[in-house]
């Protein structure tokens, strides 16, 4: 007889900050797609003597994501040295924070597949320092330290997490609280924004977490995550159902191979031998009076315009989902439905145009859409593309009108126009028309 | 205090040393001195004295966000000891972190 199992999951988030230095010196932290070791100095190399110095915008964006997190900020706090020897790490510590991150005590909440929502307890935002980058080539491996030193926060949370749904909904509302902070632009596929998933299974109705847990790391999807949590959590239960036990180890996941696969098993546990960097001075928030400052500066965040899309616009959810999506989306919808009021032209039909038409934001204007829509409504062709094409059957097929228009006889004209009406069934604008027309014959 | 051999063999793998039993009986001996010799300072009286990691007593001494130069490559690169196109090389790696 199987037991049922519940899944246990913990999420580790490590989001780079685009501040415009590094966390600790000020050398450029635009590091991508630059030649090797072109944005270093003695700090961020690692060289004795060398002495760190915090970069406050790294602060601020810190405690940012803190504050958009519901997280408590710790009056007093400070950084560590983490201590470990591999090459990505020149100084053979990562500066990071541990007795005493800048936010605690957070919460966000998520939503299943069928829409059931549940709150995540956050542990921790805290800020540290990103490492070097490892090119490994043949038996060699190569190193970059231009990455090295670039702000680094890290979002753990409590095992809240009980399917992959859960994460994935997570994983991208903080993207998107990034994004509408402006603090990080959040791309999985350059490594901006990394997820680490802390799996685990037990048998429904025990209350201590699982004595192991399978640290899923270095995937860089939404998507591969969920697909490597659904066969972890498979595996797992598979592993116990025969009576085996489960270790703690790491697992990489194979797109190929649609599995997880062992990248590396914990034989101890780290010793990271953490102790209080004596370099930089400890931070103390309250004197900063920082805390009500970026309150205040805090944008409207997903969660409150899903709410007020809601009231403001009866929208439902699948169409808020698209209209909130970014802030730059949200804000052409709310203009394009101010402009939309003038012509009677209601929300949901301004947000159900952008969405069926696939409106590329960049490319109209909140009043050209609402144009757009009303030429819809009344019928008409407003492509100005699709006016050129019949404009231009028209011309080639009537070669006796352009003549005659050519040489002088106004009149001409209206043939012309007569028979792009004709042909558009009077769907077409005569102004545009003629607009268009005059451009085309005059050049 | 008497660092034990397995202690010497812990600090030494965390620094990635590999040590033979030799080594370990001699650093052992000679950890443990330097060990004796930081622990006078255990002897000081520290009654009145708030608890502190950081001897300047500063707090929020920030630097505002504006790059300055780096380094050359030529220069960053200048020590090490196997250079290539811009890389720093070391024997390869896989798998740690
Ligand atoms: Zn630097």
């Amino acid at each position: 007889m199987n037991k049922v199992y519940e899944t246990v999951i913990g999420i580790e988030v490590h989001v780079e900050l685009n501040t415009k230095t590094k966390m600790f010196c000020r050398c450029s932290a635009d590091y991508f797609g630059k030649k090797p070791n072109t944005h270093t100095c003695p700090v961020c190399l690692g060289i004795p003597g060398a002495l760190p110095y915090i970069n406050e915008e790294a602060i601020k964006k810190c405690m940012r994501i803190g504050l958009a997190l519901n997280c408590s900020v710790n009056e007093q706090s400070y950084f560590e040295r983490k201590n470990y020897f591999y090459p990505d790490l020149a100084k053979g510590y990562q500066i990071s924070q541990l007795v005493k991150p800048l936010n605690i005590n957070g919460q966000l909440e998520v939503e299943d597949e069928s829409g059931v929502t549940s709150m995540i307890r956050i542990n921790r935002v805290h800020q540290e320092e990103d490492t070097g980058k490892l090119t490994h080539v043949g038996s060699e491996t190569l190193i970059d330290f231009n990455r090295s030193g670039v702000p680094l926060v890290e979002i753990v949370t409590e095992p809240d997490f009980h399917s992959s749904a859960q994460v994935k909904d997570y994983a991208k509302k903080l993207q998107q609280i990034f994004r509408y902070l402006g603090v990080s632009n959040a791309d999985m596929e350059r490594g901006d924004m990394r997820l680490e998933a802390n799996v685990s299974v037990r048998p429904v109705g025990q209350k201590e977490l699982p004595p192991y847990r399978v640290e899923l790391k270095n995937i860089n999807s939404f998507r591969f995550m969920q697909a490597a949590i659904e066969y972890e959590i498979k595996r797992q239960i598979w592993v116990l159902e025969r009576g085996e036990t489960l270790t703690q180890e790491t697992r990489g996941w194979n797109e190929t191979k649609k599995e997880t696969y062992l990248q590396r098993s914990k034989e101890e546990a780290h010793d990271y031998r953490y102790f209080p960097e004596p370099d930089l001075p400890e931070l103390k928030i309250d004197t900063l009076q920082l805390r009500e400052l970026l309150r205040k500066q805090l944008p409207e965040l997903p969660a409150q315009k899903v709410k007020r899309f809601f009231d403001e616009y009866g929208l439902n959810k699948a169409q808020i989902a698209m209209m909130a999506d970014s802030k730059e989306m949200a804000e052409f919808f709310e203009e394009a439905v101010k402009v939309g009021s003038k012509y009677k032209v209601e929300s949901i039909k301004v947000a159900n145009f952008i969405i069926n038409k696939k409106v590329n934001i960049e490319d109209i204007n909140p009043e050209q859409l609402i144009k757009d829509i009303v030429n819809q409504n009344t019928g008409m062709i407003s492509d100005e593309k699709e006016l050129e094409k019949v404009v231009k059957e028209v011309i080639d097929e009537n070669s006796k009108a352009v003549e005659d228009f050519k040489a002088g006889k106004e009149v001409a004209l209206q043939v012309i126009i007569g028979s792009v009406m004709k042909k558009t069934k009077g769907k077409a604008e005569i102004k545009k028309v003629k607009e268009i027309l005059e451009g085309v014959l005059k050049s | 205090m008497k660092l034990s051999k397995d202690k010497v063999r812990h600090v030494a793998k965390l620094a990635n040393l590999p040590l033979t039993s030799e080594e370990e009986e001699k650093y052992s001996e000679q950890l443990s001195k330097i060990l004796d010799y930081t622990d006078q300072l255990s002897k000081a009286d520290t009654e009145k004295v708030e608890p502190t990691y950081n001897v300047s007593g500063l707090t929020n001494i920030m630097a505002k966000d504006e790059v300055s130069e780096s380094l050359p490559q030529e220069d960053a690169t200048k020590n090490g000891t196997n250079i290539k196109d811009g890389f720093f090389v070391t024997k390869g790696v896989f798998n740690y972190e």
